[in-house]
């Protein structure tokens, strides 16, 4: 390799860790805003003003099944990183379409759970403590699904431009964001579903 | 891209494979009630961190090793910072309330 082209390479990969430790300070700042509305849910979370409670409303089945979906949706990205690693393209845009798949059936079944509470009169002005769990659980939702628009452009960008250095740059940032939010589910069906259920 | 080591398949697949076993215990003890809810509860949390500790080591490769001292130093600030927010928070709200609950 010559001595410009080692150059630019260290270059390219200074620009990608800047890039990084900064995409990973929004990352931080979102835990806070996560950690503060886990803790506005807690303190409210008695307060249902006579409505109906978690053990009411919550169904075990379908956290669960969210669960499943957002675990396997991040196992699948890994699966996309590394082909992006290996440089497989085709491998990379198939691996990004399950992950969009699994967190779609997330986002779907997330609405239908909040459609179906706000039908039966359970919406966010209910109580305070229904104004807590939809904020906390539907920042996470809009999250998931500017995560699933992401994707999508990122699906485009392998398309139409390969696997260059600032495309797989996106893709590890988009990575880390995707991950994170499966780490703000943890705490979800820790701190929500399965204390309302016990 | 990444040099780090252990960002290999096998490192997604066990990460999988813990964060299966670490959600199923809590879920599995809540359907079944198979302890009492302060018991429980304790189950959860340790299951909730020993998790978040699992995806953070095998998804997001957080190392002692090859992750930026800047990165590691903006997740310490962040627990003090959440510690002393959601911390003071509770300290404020739960004082209040047994105090009007007097």
């Amino acid at each position: 390799m010559s001595a410009a082209a080692t150059a630019h390479d260290s270059e390219a990969a200074q620009t990608h860790e800047q890039r990084a430790l900064g995409f990973w300070l929004y990352l931080m700042g979102d835990a806070v805003i996560f950690a503060l509305l886990f803790a506005t849910y807690v303190i409210m979370v008695n307060n249902t003003d006579g409505g109906p409670a978690g053990r009411d409303l919550f169904d075990l089945r379908n956290a669960a099944i969210e669960t499943a979906l957002l675990l396997v949706s991040s196992t699948t990205f890994g699966f996309a990183s590394l082909s992006a690693r290996t440089g497989n393209r085709g491998a990379v845009l198939f691996w990004l379409l399950v992950t969009f798949g699994l967190g779609a059936a997330f986002v779907s079944l997330e609405i239908r759970e909040f459609a179906g509470m706000i039908a039966a009169g359970a919406g966010p002005d209910r109580s305070g403590f229904l104004s807590a769990f939809f904020t906390l659980v539907g920042t996470h939702g809009l999250h998931v699904s500017v995560g699933l628009v992401w994707i999508l452009i990122m699906c485009g960008q392998v398309m139409m431009k390969g696997l260059s250095v600032p495309v797989v740059s996106r893709l590890f940032r988009l990575g880390l964001f995707w991950h994170f939010l499966d780490i703000a589910w943890v705490g979800i069906f820790s701190i929500v579903y399965l204390p309302g259920l016990l | 891209m990444q040099n780090h080591s252990g960002h290999d398949l096998r490192s997604y697949l066990i990460g999988f494979v813990l964060a299966v076993v670490l959600t199923a215990i809590p879920f599995y003890v809540v359907i079944t009630h198979a302890l009492p809810p302060s018991r429980a509860m304790i189950l959860i949390g340790v299951a909730a961190i020993l998790q978040i500790l699992v995806h953070l080591k095998f998804f997001l490769h957080i190392n002692f090793t090859t992750t930026p001292k800047e990165n590691l130093l903006a997740i310490v600030f962040t627990v003090v910072l959440i510690f002393i927010m959601v911390g003071g928070s509770f300290w404020i709200m739960f004082d209040l309330h047994q105090r009007m609950a007097v």
